[in-house]
């Protein structure tokens, strides 16, 4: 067992973990963060996308004692202080950019990792930043669609429709 | 996965006397290594991070010759390779999704030599040098066939240096299930000579296509390749996702299309 200490939405943790021990294992299991979902467990799907110091990862693909000393961002930080959704949440409710809801979280957390980077991105952006994001609904014009509105952007009824 | 420790060291002298123990296995950004280690196809007793080594992290030009750090993600490098070697960082941006690029690494796909991967054409095609802790090799000698390098036990990629091509482009015939190339052309046009690496292709996993480099050596435009034989079928890998004809067929065209959108 190895000793980690790391930020996790603003609150320091330090726990025990194992070697073989996956970030999203940690975060479901000894945090009770439930809302980082496993998908595939195979890194194809992205229900498990979470932020390391402020980069898009899937916690299924990496190990908690590699997270040691970082800051991790999931989910259940994502709300304003309030508690209110924030404006990437509010949109996927405003734009019915979830059915199942298994898959939003990543989602989320994707389009949260690329709207700090391109905060006005193109449609195509959007889709090709999701590549590694998949929704067993196929819900993706309606995601697509939250993402623009999130973005202050117009929402064009987008292709194929 | 089978239980195994996990350290962390911080410099690559720390990290080459982690690996010196028995079953020892580096760990680059694990975005092959761990699906194989859930799948159990690996048994290490003690796993090496080599994602701490802030010294292996760079991308920086040194006059006619991009040097990255093993260390450097994809993403980072399709950021800042893409001023000095746009065919690279173009590369490096298509490499799996977004979260795979902040993760993976140019050190741990060298070291891996998946056939199908992608920086083992662009190494190739440009006649890269591949660092280690211990030495330099050329990219001809390192890569020696599918999964096989000529790195040896314990030895990690700490720098990859490209001479900086004055066009290049890399086609990749994306397997969309995976997103690795079906076939990838890496295609380098420098002042005296072209490279072209192809990936995922041959049963030997990475080479040059020399017949097509020579063609384009004297007159760099698709037309120059009509004459050339494509490399022989019966070299290439077979799967359900393409037959090796199919796969052999592929090659010159990607070749094609990388010599006309060379910038």
């Amino acid at each position: 067992m190895t000793e980690v200490t790391m930020n996790v939405n603003g609150r320091k943790v330090t726990r025990s973990v194992r070697g073989n021990e996956l970030l999203v294992e940690f975060l479901r299991e000894q945090l009770r963060l439930t809302g980082t979902h496993v998908g595939c467990d195979t890194s194809q799907c992205g229900a498990c996308c979470v932020h390391v110091n402020g980069e898009l990862v899937k916690a299924c693909t990496m190990f908690a004692a590699e997270a040691d000393g970082a800051e991790v961002a999931t989910i259940e930080g994502q709300a304003n202080a309030d508690g209110s959704l924030n404006v990437i949440q509010q949109a996927f409710q405003d734009y019915h950019g979830l059915q199942c809801g298994f898959c939003t979280p990543g989602m989320v957390m994707s389009a949260a990792s690329l709207l700090k980077d391109n905060p006005k991105p193109t449609e195509e952006e959007i889709r090709h930043h999701l590549q590694g994001n998949i929704c067993r609904c196929t819900g993706y014009h309606n995601i697509v669609r939250a993402i623009m509105a999130a973005s202050g952007q117009e929402t064009p009824a987008v292709a194929a429709e | 996965m089978y239980a195994f420790e996990i350290e962390r060291p911080t410099s690559v002298a720390d990290a080459v006397s982690a690996l010196s123990a028995d079953e020892a296995q580096p760990l680059g950004g694990g975005q092959t290594l761990i699906p194989t280690l859930k799948q159990r196809l690996a048994m290490p007793s003690k796993l090496v991070s080599l994602a701490g080594i802030e010294e292996m992290k760079y991308v920086r030009r040194d006059g006619d010759v991009l040097v990255i750090g093993g260390g450097t993600t994809h993403g980072r490098i399709a950021r800042e390779a893409a001023e000095h070697f746009p065919g690279l960082a173009a590369l490096a941006g298509k490499i799996g999704d977004p979260a795979v690029r902040n993760r993976g690494t140019i050190g741990g796909s060298i070291a891996n030599n998946d056939p199908s991967a992608c920086y083992p054409s662009a190494a190739m095609a440009c006649g890269a040098t591949i660092v280690t802790n211990s030495r330099e090799i050329a990219a001809d000698d390192y890569f020696q066939g599918m999964f096989t390098t000529a790195l040896e036990e314990g030895e990690i990629v700490t720098e990859v240096r490209f001479p900086i091509p004055e066009k290049s482009a890399y086609m990749k015939f994306e397997q969309i299930a995976s997103r690795f190339p079906l076939v990838g052309v890496f295609v380098a046009k420098f002042s005296d000579r072209v490279g072209v690496g192809v990936t995922g292709a041959s049963n030997d996993g990475v080479f040059r296509w020399t017949e097509a480099e020579e063609a384009l050596a004297g007159n760099f435009s698709a037309d120059a390749l009509s004459g050339v034989t494509a490399p022989p079928a019966s070299d290439m890998i077979a799967d359900l996702h393409g037959t090796a004809e199919y796969r052999a067929h592929l090659i010159p065209v990607m070749t094609r299309r990388g010599v006309a959108a060379a910038a």
